[in-house]
């Protein structure tokens, strides 16, 4: 019989099993031997979900830092569709690009055990860790095509920005740890929940470097410099990854750091919160309108998505932390069967991701289009997709927490936004195509599954959503 | 399950369509008959609705609720009354004419434009059958994107423009209103512990005057650059004049008497104080949309898009009868909304068959039609006629109601709104006539052929309802009789609520007491209640 100790990291567990086997069957398979090593991390990422499932509503806990409970269990989930998807849509990029099929498998299942280690870590100092881990398998992962210098130039960029916004939340926790003696979340809140009232200016030191420090990984403006970068230079199926999974697990992290620790400074941290909220949603769409290339328009729509996500933060009631969760949900298979597209209608050779690659697509690829087409209107916010239901949960947290001027900010943005999508739906549909351009290949079979698997997501997240919406209400009982 | 049926077949329809193989084009025939087949079914729907609706009761009927989201208060909720159940019916009788109409103008991607048609279908009954303002909410955005794809593949030249346009400035004005509905559910949890979308529960709200003026403004604006009532209605000539003409029809027929609907089911009754407060500026609006929309008419050289401005001018009408809350106002707003869709979606139809032909819409390229087409002249006479609201025919009703409604509660109005009415005969009689009399000016016009047995399929049923509506009003307006007086009876009551209230010594700050002074000069005219229009 095992310690019941142990039961909190099982899902960390059997991702890095996959992972270090991806590594080994890379390390032994013979010159030319095509394995099925996407299929490991796969089976690896099912035994994390059964697992999860498994610790449901348990609230397991390893060595006080890492906590199982619903609330990171559902991000857990989540991280898992994120990855099973990652590595569908990969293994037609893999071998078309000739990547390391090995490493870059054990990269991505790395990352996926930083980033769950963040959803569910219950330390200042874990949760670094945790981003650690995650960061420095995919800063590697943004520049795994070496031969490609703009690759390169992006993971320079995003390695040294994070490198810096580290530091930053290192020097946060510094602070925290120094006021309170401690770096565990529980007893970090106990003692600010004792010092509520004071005007300790070091704890609102501390306080902003932290916000800094998350403000960076979640591509909060003004802290998303790096992220069009980032996100142009890294292959289409990375992007997805990166905008999707670490966005999910610093969401995690950020929600609990500042809902349950930090929550009695809230009167402090809310009105920032509001203003990094508001500027993130302007900037990420109103700059998303003028973008050209596909991926650097999807990287400020990220960019807006995730000032969405900040109005739940700010809400701050049951409905917005619920409606956190239910957001990165809908939003991670949204955005990330968009990249799909991308990376499946990219060769070798050129990566066709600029808007005019897309002129009528309608004509030539009719399914990818209309997939395509699913995942814009749900990025926007259209019924009866998950995008409108996630958009819904988020603004009515807003409004019933007060905050109506955000509300409005929001879907006055998300109407801008509609712009731009629309601009990717009139190429693929309006425009003819030129008869210069390619015909793009097939998609493989595993893409086009991967896909329509999340469009049958996204609308079962539009049409049915109670399972969804009252599983992440039972989430966040648990914590806050 | 009748209600489900009517917005569930066309989506089903919509739905076995994506599963044809039809990429060479070689189905087209059989997708068309297929899509006019399942639209015809949709109306023998809601004519059977109509047929075992109980015009003596203002009861929603049919009613369906099935719990949908319980979290939330939020319900599958569908019912019609007397306001929403001929639109419903004007919606499925429209779409089987507007399909007919691009059996010949729609010649590529024949599959996807039936898909998007009939996908557009689901959506509009949505609209008018939901009682649940979120379920309200799905099926009004839900709407836009198979439009959007309609005008934006199949337009005219400025179609991309035009298709984008309409989308920006209808989600615009729609997102304002999802605010407004998510504080409204918040005003209920507020007020009973629980979220409710359910309208007949939220009718019952009651809602501080200061927060009503915010949250009528939310949801009209939403409604009014539906409608569009002036100056929100910079839209409309470019997606009319871009949209195909089946699209047109569909604009012009449904789309636009959504905006009208949603001030009656919505804006209205739920903030009756603000309403009453905002009324005037609305009906004001509303009149200067009429003058300004058959003054822009006039000097179109363009057919289609004199006929959209043409709606400017009629919908304020709408607007107008809405604004005077009694039951002349209603009765003729919902009529002429009726009226509007059939005799304009017919314009669209009519200048679509021209067009077809010469590939051409404007004025000047015709004259003197009468002689080469006799047939299609005397069709487009009977339903410019009926636009300009010929005694006799479907528009007469309608404006005669309004201007009687209007008269009772304010006037001044009627006067600038009887302009209207004439100006509406001077745009439209001089395109007849340079349309249709005179010499025959191009020499290329002598070939066209008269209407083709398809054509007269569309143009029969319109022509025959113009002039059953004219001739017979009793058969339209009995089963809204009787939900028009309980839709007035519960906005006046919470008005005359109000006055009473305030009309104790409490202090009324003094924009208040401006408000209700509106109350009570509509309250004037509106204790007539009873009389009716019979």
């Amino acid at each position: 019989m095992m310690d019941s100790s142990f039961n909190a990291i099982v899902p960390m567990v059997c991702v890095t099993l996959a992972a270090l086997a991806s590594m080994g069957a890379e390390a032994f398979r013979a010159r030319g031997e095509n394995l099925p090593i996407g299929g490991l991390g796969i089976v690896g990422l099912l035994g994390a979900a059964a697992a999860a499932v498994l610790l449901w509503d348990r609230n397991a806990a390893s060595f006080g830092v890492i906590v199982a409970d619903n609330f990171g269990l559902f991000v857990t989930l989540v991280l898992v569709a994120v990855g099973v998807l990652t590595i569908m849509f990969s293994s037609p990029v893999v071998s078309r690009d000739g990547l390391p099929k090995g490493d870059y498998y054990a990269l991505i299942l790395f990352s996926i055990v930083g980033m769950i280690m963040m959803a569910t870590a219950n330390d200042l100092l874990v949760v670094f860790i945790a981003l650690e881990i995650l960061s420095i398998g995919v800063y590697v992962l943004t520049g795994i095509r070496r031969d490609d210098p703009r690759a390169t130039e992006a993971a320079f960029k995003y390695f040294l920005l994070g490198a810096f916004s580290s530091a930053f939340f290192l020097y946060g926790i510094a602070f925290t740890y120094g006021l309170s003696g401690s770096t565990r979340l529980d007893r970090v809140g106990a003692f600010l929940a004792a010092q509520a009232l004071s005007d300790n200016p070091l704890i609102l030191v501390g306080l902003a470097f932290l916000l800094v420090g998350f403000a960076f990984k979640i591509s909060a403006v003004p802290f998303h410099m790096w992220t069009p970068d980032a996100y142009e230079g890294a292959p289409a199926i990375v992007t997805g990854f990166m905008s999707t999974g670490v966005k999910a697990a610093a969401f995690a992290a950020f929600a609990r750091v500042f809902l349950s620790a930090f929550e009695p400074f809230s009167g402090e941290w809310a009105p920032m919160v509001w203003l990094l909220a508001a500027a993130t949603m302007i900037l990420g769409t109103v700059v998303g309108v003028a973008q050209s290339n596909l991926k650097r328009m999807l990287a400020y729509s990220s960019i807006a998505h995730g000032g969405y996500l900040l109005v739940g933060l700010v809400a701050a009631n049951d409905i917005g932390k619920a409606a956190i969760l239910f957001y990165l949900a809908a939003y991670a298979v949204t955005n990330l069967a968009a990249f799909g597209v991308i990376a499946l209608l990219g060769s070798r050779d050129a990566a066709n991701d600029e808007l005019r690659d897309y002129a009528g697509l309608w004509q030539t690829r009719p399914a990818l289009a209309a997939l395509m087409t699913v995942c814009l209107l749900s990025l926007g916010g259209l019924p009866p997709t998950a995008g409108f239901i996630g958009k819904w949960y988020i603004f009515s947290a807003a409004v019933s927490a007060g905050y109506y001027g955000l509300a409005i900010i929001g879907v006055l943005t998300s109407v801008i936004s509609v712009f731009f999508y629309l601009r990717v739906v009139v190429m693929m549909y309006m425009a003819e195509r030129p008869a210069a351009l390619a015909v793009p290949a097939p998609a493989s079979r595993v893409g086009m599954a991967a896909l329509a698997v999340s469009i049958v997501v996204i609308f079962a997240l539009g049409v049915l959503p109670t399972p969804v919406l009252n599983l992440a209400a039972a989430s966040i009982a648990t914590i806050f | 399950m009748m209600l489900t049926l009517s917005w569930v077949l066309p989506l089903a329809g919509a739905l076995a369509l994506l599963l044809v193989g039809n990429a060479d084009g070689r189905r087209d025939g059989v997708i068309r008959w297929a899509t006019l087949v399942v639209s015809a079914a949709t109306l023998a729907v809601t004519l059977a609705i109509w047929a075992g609706f109980n015009g003596a009761s203002s009861e929603f009927q049919f009613v369906e609720r099935v719990p949908w989201i319980p979290a939330f208060g939020i319900d599958y909720y569908l019912g019609v009354d007397g306001v929403s159940l001929l639109l419903l019916v004007l919606t499925a009788f429209l779409t089987p004419i507007a399909l007919l109409s691009s059996w010949g103008s729609i010649e590529r991607k024949v599959k996807e434009f039936s898909i998007f048609m009939l996908a557009l279908e689901a959506a509009m009954i949505g609209v008018f059958i939901s009682l649940d303002l979120f379920l309200f909410y799905v099926f009004w955005d839900a709407m836009l994107v198979p439009m959007y794809f309609l005008i934006g593949i199949w337009g005219y030249d400025q179609r991309i423009y035009a298709a984008i346009k309409f989308m920006l400035y209808t989600m615009a004005g729609s997102v304002l209103m999802l605010v407004a509905i998510l504080g409204l559910a918040w005003l209920h949890y507020d007020a009973t512990g629980s979220y409710s979308f359910d309208l007949l529960r939220l009718y019952t709200l009651e809602i501080a005057p200061e927060t009503q003026r915010w949250f009528f403004l939310a949801f009209t604006v939403a409604f009014a650059i539906k409608v569009p009532l002036f100056p929100f209605h910079t839209w409309l000539p470019d997606a009319h004049v871009q949209a195909p003409t089946a699209g047109s029809v569909i604009l012009a027929g449904v789309l636009l008497k959504m905006g009208a609907y949603g001030l009656l089911r919505f804006s209205f009754p739920l903030f009756p104080e603000a309403a009453a407060y905002f009324a005037p500026t609305l009906a004001l609006l509303a009149v200067i949309g009429i003058i300004y929309g058959a003054l822009v008419a006039m000097v179109q050289p363009d057919m289609k898009k004199l006929v959209a401005y043409s709606s400017v001018s009629h919908l304020g009408f709408v607007v107008l009868g809405i604004c005077a809350m009694n039951v002349q106002g209603v009765e003729g707003a919902i009529y002429q909304m009726l009226a509007h869709g059939v005799s304009t979606g017919g314009l669209f139809l009519l200048v679509g068959m021209l067009s077809d032909r010469r590939h051409t819409r404007l004025i000047s390229e015709f004259g003197g039609l009468k002689a080469i087409m006799p047939r299609l002249t005397a069709v487009f006479m009977i339903i410019t006629l009926a636009s300009i609201g010929l005694p006799g025919l479907n528009g007469f009703i309608g404006e005669f109601l309004i201007m009687l409604g209007a008269f009772r509660w304010n006037p001044r109005f009627v006067v600038f709104a009887g302009l209207g009415v004439i100006l509406s005969a001077v745009y439209m009689l001089w395109m007849f006539q340079r349309v249709y009399y005179g010499e025959v000016t191009h020499e290329e016009n002598t070939r066209l052929p008269d209407l083709r047995p398809r054509e007269w399929a569309a143009a029969v049923p319109l022509c025959a309802m113009a002039v059953v509506m004219g001739v017979f009003p009793t058969l339209f307006l009995r089963p809204m009789e009787s939900s028009v007086e309980a839709l007035i009876a519960r906005v006046q009551a919470r008005q005359n609520l109000r006055v009473e209230r305030v009309e104790q010594p409490q202090s009324p700050t003094p924009n208040s007491q401006y408000a209700n002074s509106q109350v009570r000069s509509c309250g004037v005219g509106c204790w007539e209640l009873e009389e009716s229009v019979r």
